[in-house]
């Protein structure tokens, strides 16, 4: 099991493994010190897999600080140093944060019992939120958010079906009333994965429908509920805000929840992606990233800057456009895709 | 608006006043602020070497002109040299001779093709056309009520077909256009990988089925590095006729712009800049290019400042000064040239010898400058020229006739006096303010 999704993965990460092996053999070829052009020609590769400037030189002068301190003088060594620093960045990040807890099939989720939720907004005691703040149990709520078009509903229906694969019972709530049939194509995924969609109708108040999606979750015996939201370009404030208020009524109705805020990034996506780690993260406390789309040429090394400098962990990487084209991330295979054979 | 760049070349070029020509050395500097610029914007690594390449040997031996800081000047020929790559203005739709005219959107998933497909109709209908939009998008959930959907807010048709091969989907709408009296068909087709053989081959397919009039590459404006490989493998497979960007209604900077243009050589159309049918603008590469520098529109008032501030005047006014003959007249002068390209404390930015650090703090009360524009001029020609001489009784006719308070009045002159002296004595070499270093040749 481990293996094949290991190799999937791998797999989806040739062409940047190519890319980024055959740029070291290039850079490395003929070279017989380490010097500072060296440590350009690298930095060009980091660049180009959209890592990003900055995050890049603060990469590569850790890498130089190994260098002088392990006292390393051969520059075939600098690949294996590299990975090494990649990697420790990704896993930091997702130290930081534990992974989603793993039951064994049709157990009761025991989800701890955060403080409750900030903010003002009224929501009417029902027994269901009783229920949630009296038991142990309850649903484990995942919020998914992202600009337009990243692989959101996609990311849903696939998780949706992994977890039911793990034999937990799933809602899906279509809080995308914005955008034209997105219910339509949630319902589509809803069906493949064999879970229920709690909707509503076009132009509803997305938190509302949100706060019902969770009450009928939660009255159902519901394991998990992934919540589907419409794209917004990170800049608009009232949008965001707009996402504030959902996680507000959820955490009123079930305290803890969202479980988690999953923000899915499109791996074509340049040093943009900077910008909508940082404002999603700072509206929204993100507990993680889906890199979508990964089955392109597209390298997504722009993760690597997300986990360098806000510490944000990815989750799962996207990998094509059926139910089954997800894979959960691991950092080390990751940065061992990127630089190894 | 000024930004890191402007920032970073001020540093670079502190030193470098108005005289002498760029020299390499400096030109380099900058070139390294410009680079990382254009890599933090998106443009490809490769492409950004081949356009500072170029551009660098143009600066290099460039006059630094008086009226302009050097850093500006070498920010105008970097955005000249950047329109100029981005291609034409005003760069249309081309319609088809004998009707229908048939355009056909292709591009990854996800970049905004079917919200294109709208948006164009919308656009085009506005312009007299009579268009049909056709779904060719097979594949994904839903994609047929989302294009209903999105048609219905143009409003326009749209053509099914029997929804399963999309070749033949294309091919019968184009065939049934001419009877249903429509002379625009927009082909909304579903998003694939550019190295995706089996559906880069279905779109090569349709093109022959249909000889598309045209052929528009859909690309999201917050595409990275991969820009250039998606639009050189969509361009070698079906050969596209034009670009539109989507999504620029963030903050994306877009380089994604010249990595496509440079590979394909294709113009950019259209920008999209929203979710609704109406958010689609005509590219404008002077737009395009202070966005990827960061810029918003300085280059626009480093044109203005060179057309306003010549030379010879900012010449006449130092030899002024240190004769001590600038009067409240000149002042005036100033302020009013300054406020023609407004606002000022971004026109002062740009005047050589005033530091941005400074300026940073320094907010410039436009209501004050009114104030002080309506003191001088209900002042004498003789008043103006020799403040001196501006008594009591004066001062007071004056806040009278400009409507101001004594107080104002008499800030005004003070702040002239002091104005003057500190002038005259930095022109003069007296002292040494700490933001002006090098004011005095
Ligand atoms: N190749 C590929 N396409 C994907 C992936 N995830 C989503 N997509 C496609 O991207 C497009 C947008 O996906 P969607 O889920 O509607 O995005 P949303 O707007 O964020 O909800 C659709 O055409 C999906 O099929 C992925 O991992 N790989
Ligand atoms: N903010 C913004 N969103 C856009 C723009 N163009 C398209 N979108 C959104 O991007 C998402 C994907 O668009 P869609 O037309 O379905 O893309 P397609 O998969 O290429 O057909 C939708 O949520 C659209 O509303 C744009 O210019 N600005
Ligand atoms: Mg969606
Ligand atoms: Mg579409």
């Amino acid at each position: 099991m481990v293996l094949s999704v290991l190799g999937k993965f791998k797999g989806s990460l040739r062409r940047t493994r190519e890319q980024l092996k055959s740029g070291l053999e290039r850079v490395l070829r003929g070279r017989a010190r380490i010097d500072d052009d060296l440590f350009e020609e690298l930095g060009e590769i980091l660049i180009s897999a959209d890592v990003g400037v900055a995050a890049s030189e603060r990469i590569l002068d850790r890498v130089k600080s190994r260098v002088r301190s392990n006292g390393v003088d051969d520059p075939g060594e600098i690949p294996r140093l590299l990975q090494e620093e990649i990697e420790e960045i990704l896993e930091a990040a997702s130290r930081r944060l534990t992974a989603p807890e793993k039951r064994p099939p049709g157990e009761r989720p025991r989800w701890e019992r955060p403080e409750a939720g900030e903010g003002a907004d009224e929501v009417p005691v029902t027994e269901a939120s009783m229920a949630a703040k009296e038991g142990t149990g309850g649903p484990r709520v995942m919020m998914v958010v992202g600009v337009n078009g990243t692989g959101k509903t996609t990311t849903i229906g696939k998780l949706a079906k992994r977890y039911v694969d793990e034999g937990q019972r799933v809602l899906v709530a279509a809080c995308d009333t914005y955008r034209a049939a997105a219910a339509e194509q949630l319902q589509i995924w809803a069906d493949r994965a064999g879970v229920e969609m709690v909707g509503s109708h076009s132009g509803a108040d997305p938190a509302s429908v949100a706060y019902d999606a969770l009450s009928s979750t939660v009255a159902r015996g519901g394991d998990v509920l992934l919540i589907d939201t419409a794209g917004r370009l990170h800049t608009r404030t009232p949008l965001m805000e707009e996402l504030r208020k959902m996680k507000r009524v959820l955490a009123r109705l079930h305290p803890g929840a969202p479980h988690d805020t999953l923000l899915v990034l499109d791996a074509t996506t340049g040093q943009n992606g900077l910008s909508q780690c940082r404002l999603f993260h700072e509206a929204l406390d993100l507990t993680g990233i889906v890199l979508a789309k990964l089955d392109g040429t597209a390298r997504g090394g722009i993760v690597i800057a997300a986990a360098e400098e806000l510490g944000i962990p990815v989750r799962y990487v996207g990998t094509g456009e059926t139910i089954a084209d997800i894979a959960e991330f691991d950092p080390r295979s990751f940065a061992a895709a990127l630089f190894s054979d | 608006m000024f930004d890191d760049l402007t920032e970073k070349l001020g540093d670079v070029f502190r030193r470098l006043r108005g005289y002498g020509r760029l020299s390499e050395k400096d030109v380099r500097a900058a070139m390294r602020e410009i680079r990382i610029a254009l890599l933090e914007a998106d443009v490809n690594y490769r492409v950004v070497k081949d356009f500072i390449d170029s551009v660098q040997s143009e600066a290099v031996g460039e006059r630094v002109t008086k009226s302009v800081s050097p850093g500006y000047q070498v920010i105008k020929i970097v955005h000249d040299e950047l329109v100029s790559l981005l291609g034409g203005e005003g760069e249309r739709i081309g319609f088809a001779a004998s009707p229908p005219t048939v355009i056909m959107l292709v591009g990854l998933q996800g970049c905004g093709k079917t919200t294109l497909a709208a948006k164009l109709a919308h656009r085009l209908k506005k312009a007299g056309k009579r268009p049909l939009l056709v779904a060719c998008d097979t594949r994904r959930p839903a994609a047929r009520e989302q294009l209903a959907i999105v048609a219905d807010q143009v409003p326009a048709p749209v053509f099914f077909g029997d929804g399963t091969d999309a070749v033949e989907v294309a091919a019968s709408a184009v065939k049934g256009a001419r009877e249903q009296g429509r002379d625009l068909l927009i082909l909304d087709t579903g998003g694939r990988l550019h190295i995706d053989d089996e559906l880069m081959d279905e779109l090569a397919r349709m093109k022959d089925a249909v000889h598309p009039t045209e052929i528009c590459l859909v690309a999201d404006g917050m595409t990275g590095q991969d820009a250039v490989q998606v639009a050189k493998e969509f361009d070698d497979r079906l050969g596209i006729d034009g670009v539109i960007l989507t999504k620029l209604d963030g903050d994306a900077r877009g380089g994604a712009a010249l990595s496509i243009r440079a590979v394909t050589g294709r113009p950019i159309k259209f920008v999209g800049v929203g979710e609704k049918v109406g958010d689609l603008e005509e590219f404008i590469p002077e737009r395009m290019a202070s966005r990827i520098l960061g810029l918003g529109d300085v280059v626009s008032l480093v044109e203005k400042a060179e057309a306003v501030i010549d030379q010879k005047e900012a010449e006449r006014l130092e030899a002024k000064l240190r004769k001590e003959e600038f009067t409240l007249d000149d002042f005036l002068d100033q302020l009013r040239q300054m406020r023609r390209i407004a606002p000022l404390d971004q026109v002062l930015q740009m005047v050589p010898g005033v530091d941005r650090k400074m300026l940073k703090s320094a907010v410039v009360d436009e209501a004050a400058l009114d104030r002080f524009e309506a003191i001088v001029c209900s002042m004498t020609r003789e008043e103006r020229r020799r403040p001196e001489i501006l008594d009591g009784s004066r001062r007071k006719r004056i806040a009278k006739g400009s409507g101001t308070t004594l107080h104002d009045v008499n800030n005004v002159v003070k702040q002239f006096m002091m104005a003057r002296k500190l002038m005259k004595d930095v022109t003069t070499g007296k002292l040494k303010v700490p933001g002006l270093p090098e004011f005095r040749r």
